[in-house]
């Protein structure tokens, strides 16, 4: 076997081939008001804040939930008292798929992956004696999303909470569950209503709320390249944008409190690369597409997670500094705010040390290492710049083939992202296969007798509980009542009404989550995918 | 000796098909004949797919938690419908403390994240080999565990 050195290849962990040295040439028709702009300047490539981080911090935000609502609810105290500033929900698989711990393809999945949410009263739990009016919460849900989030204005209202200044986030992102992470529900286009109903009704009723996380966490950790992420998530973007146009929306209104989601990986110039360049493609999108004259509207403000696939299960210490690097990308990039995931998740949900331990990675970049004190260091390299340019060109192209579809629904509905994504993760597997791309531990470096780590076990005791609290929770409320509010929301889904006040209406009776999807799957059907390989 | 027949299948709720996907391709570019059954299984589907399509394994991608709960039933329902030589394997996240028992129910391959597809593909080979007769081969019950390369 040759010495791994002699198999090193000089292309990014996307594939892009790099040359070996990058100069004035190689960026020489770069317009710098044209293309850059000086951070806080259209089209803010260097980033939205004129001050970068010297005003504001990236909020720390860690993606945590596990078990049951109590459980989950001392986690985050945990995670406000070691220095937390944001709380970022993990539901479990039946919550994502709107489904109650006592149906069938409930069993076995109850607090997993993820809390257990299956009625206001569990969302009162969870976050009980945590002041929803200080912090800014973050909930990763999509097809059930309006009915969580409905729970969570319900438990505001409670807290005393208004929903004029209330501030958080709902991913809300259906697009990218068809593409890649796969919880749909309803069909597309009866999902897209969902969405554009939640739009309408933040508009009004919750201003502050960052109403869509267009995400490309997923479709990168299905095994898209950083082309692909960048492109299939700004193109999701632009769908969302388009339905809620059509659905009578002003652009200005809605587009403001839209955010974005990326994924940080290993390569360290490209990630940079793809923050910046998904600035400027917003930016001009937002201004020329759609004529939006709100700068808000211009400005893409993301969220980012480092690459849970990047991760290894052998040798977990390693990965420690993978997310560090990561992050640091991420920073460097000008991300508004950051998760940096456990060293051992590859193996489980990460252990309250881990979680410490990956919050502790952040601080030490915001506190110790000085990146914090100037806004796009990496502006006018030469290497990034083209990076920069490059990615913004190949998401173009992309764009020009998604429209030429007719949009990404219908481009969803043909399999192409799905099948574009497919490619990329089979080549990157052949690719480490052949050792054409090294990870440490896993292909090379490999340690024989690793000690083991501790990590988090889920039993069965989660579900035995929430099957216990469903059961009183049923014989506990007004049934009747539960009934005329579930009969509400059906005929509202077959007619065109707002279908938020009819959630809430719903939730405020402590009706389930899985009641409520159950109405709408009645109305709607579900989706099944034809699955390509 | 006929192409090995593998069904992939996805049980549970969870969406996350990368693996089960990459793995299909693999046994497909290997030379077997693949099935891949899609998303959100129950055991009944899987078993009733493996007796359709006459399988001689069957693959579960788990990566969610859900093994101890989904594994037995397929064991099970593949004992209950005279499918005992039907060999099944399971990849994805798997704690430690549950290997032994998946072993014990006769699950005889376990691949944890990060194990080299060609790895999946040499096993099943040898085991259906083994099955065959042409070969000497590992037991059918010992419980592999691929986690290095």
């Amino acid at each position: 076997m040759p010495p791994p050195s002699a198999t090193r290849s000089f292309a990014t962990v996307s594939g892009r081939v790099i040359d070996e040295l990058y100069t004035a040439e190689s960026i020489d028709a770069l317009d710098y008001e044209r293309d850059l702009a000086d951070p806080g300047q259209f089209p803010y490539t260097r980033g939205i804040h004129p001050t970068g981080y010297r005003g504001k911090l990236w909020t720390m935000r860690q993606f945590s939930g596990f078990g049951t609502p109590e459980e989950t609810n001392a986690r985050y105290k945990q995670l406000l008292k070691a220095g937390g500033t944001g709380l970022s929900v993990a539901f479990d698989l039946p919550t994502l798929m709107g489904r109650d711990p006592d149906h069938e393809l409930s069993r076995g999945e109850v607090g997993k992956c993820g809390v257990n949410v299956t009625s206001l009263a569990d969302m009162e739990r969870l976050f009980d004696g945590i002041d929803v009016g200080a912090i800014t919460t973050s909930m990763t849900i999509n097809s059930p999303a309006p009915m969580i989030f409905a729970m969570y204005l319900v438990v505001a209202e409670q807290h005393g909470a208004g929903w004029k200044t209330l501030s958080g986030t709902i991913q809300n992102d259906i697009l990218k569950e068809f593409i890649a992470q796969k919880e749909f529900i309803y069909p597309p286009r009866e999902s897209m209503r969902l969405i554009t109903d939640v739009f309408a009704f933040c508009a009004e009723h919750v201003p502050r709320w960052n109403t869509i996380s267009v995400s490309g966490y997923h479709i990168r950790e299905a095994g898209a390249t950083a082309a692909q992420e960048l492109a299939f998530t700004l193109r999701d973007g632009i769908e969302y944008v388009q339905y809620g146009v059509d659905a009578g929306l002003d652009v200005d209104a809605f587009v403001p409190r839209m955010s974005f989601f990326f994924n940080s990986h290993s390569d360290f110039f490209e990630e940079i690369a793809k923050f910046r360049a998904a600035r400027r493609i917003w930016a001009r999108v937002m201004r020329d597409r759609f004529r939006a004259k709100n700068p808000r509207s211009w400005q893409l403000r993301f969220h980012t997670q480092t690459a849970g696939v990047s991760l290894t299960a052998q040798q977990p210490y390693n990965n420690v500094v993978r997310t560090a690097l990561q992050a640091m990308a991420a920073v460097l990039g000008g991300t508004q705010s950051l998760h940096t995931n456990g060293l051992d998740e590859a193996l489980a949900l990460p252990t309250a040390e881990a979680a410490t331990l990956a919050l502790r990675t952040q601080q030490i970049i915001a506190h110790e290492t000085g990146v914090t004190g100037v806004a796009d260091p990496f502006g006018g390299s030469y290497f990034v710049e083209t990076l920069t340019n490059q990615l913004e060109a190949e998401a173009l192209e992309y764009f020009s083939r998604i429209d030429a579809m007719g949009g990404m629904v219908e481009a969803i509905e043909r399999g192409y992202p799905q099948r574009e994504i497919a490619e990329s993760s089979y080549r990157f597997q052949q690719a480490l296969e052949a050792r054409e791309r090294i990870v440490v531990g896993v292909n090379d470096f490999v340690a024989e007798d690793e000690p083991p780590v501790g990590i988090l076990y889920i039993d069965e005791s989660a579900g035995e509980t929430q099957l216990a609290k469903l059961a009183a929770l049923r014989s506990r409320r007004d049934n009747r009542r539960v009934e005329q509010a579930l009969e509400a929301l059906r005929s509202g889904a077959n007619g065109t009404a707002n279908t938020m006040p009819l959630l809430l209406d719903a939730v405020r009776a402590y009706a389930t989550i899985g009641e409520m999807c159950d109405a709408l799957r009645a109305v709607w059907g579900e989706y099944v995918e034809d699955a390509v390989i | 000796m006929a192409a090995i027949r593998v069904v992939i299948a996805k049980p549970g709720l969870d969406g996350h098909d990368r693996g089960a996907k990459v793995i299909a391709r693999a046994l497909r570019d290997a030379g077997m004949e693949v099935i891949y059954t899609g998303l959100r299984q129950t055991p009944e589907q899987i078993v009733s797919a493996a007796l359709q399509e006459d399988a001689d394994f069957i693959g579960l991608s788990i990566l969610s938690g859900a093994h101890m709960h989904i594994c037995p039933r397929v064991m099970e329902l593949l004992h209950e419908q005279r499918l005992d030589d039907v060999q099944v394997v399971v990849g994805g996240i798997i704690p430690d403390v549950d290997i032994p028992k998946l072993n014990a129910l006769g699950i005889t391959g376990i691949f944890l994240p990060g194990t080299p597809m060609q790895a999946i593909v040499d096993f099943i080979t040898r085991r259906a080999r083994a099955r065959a007769g042409l070969a000497e081969g590992a037991g059918a019950n010992q419980g592999d565990r691929t986690r290095e390369a």
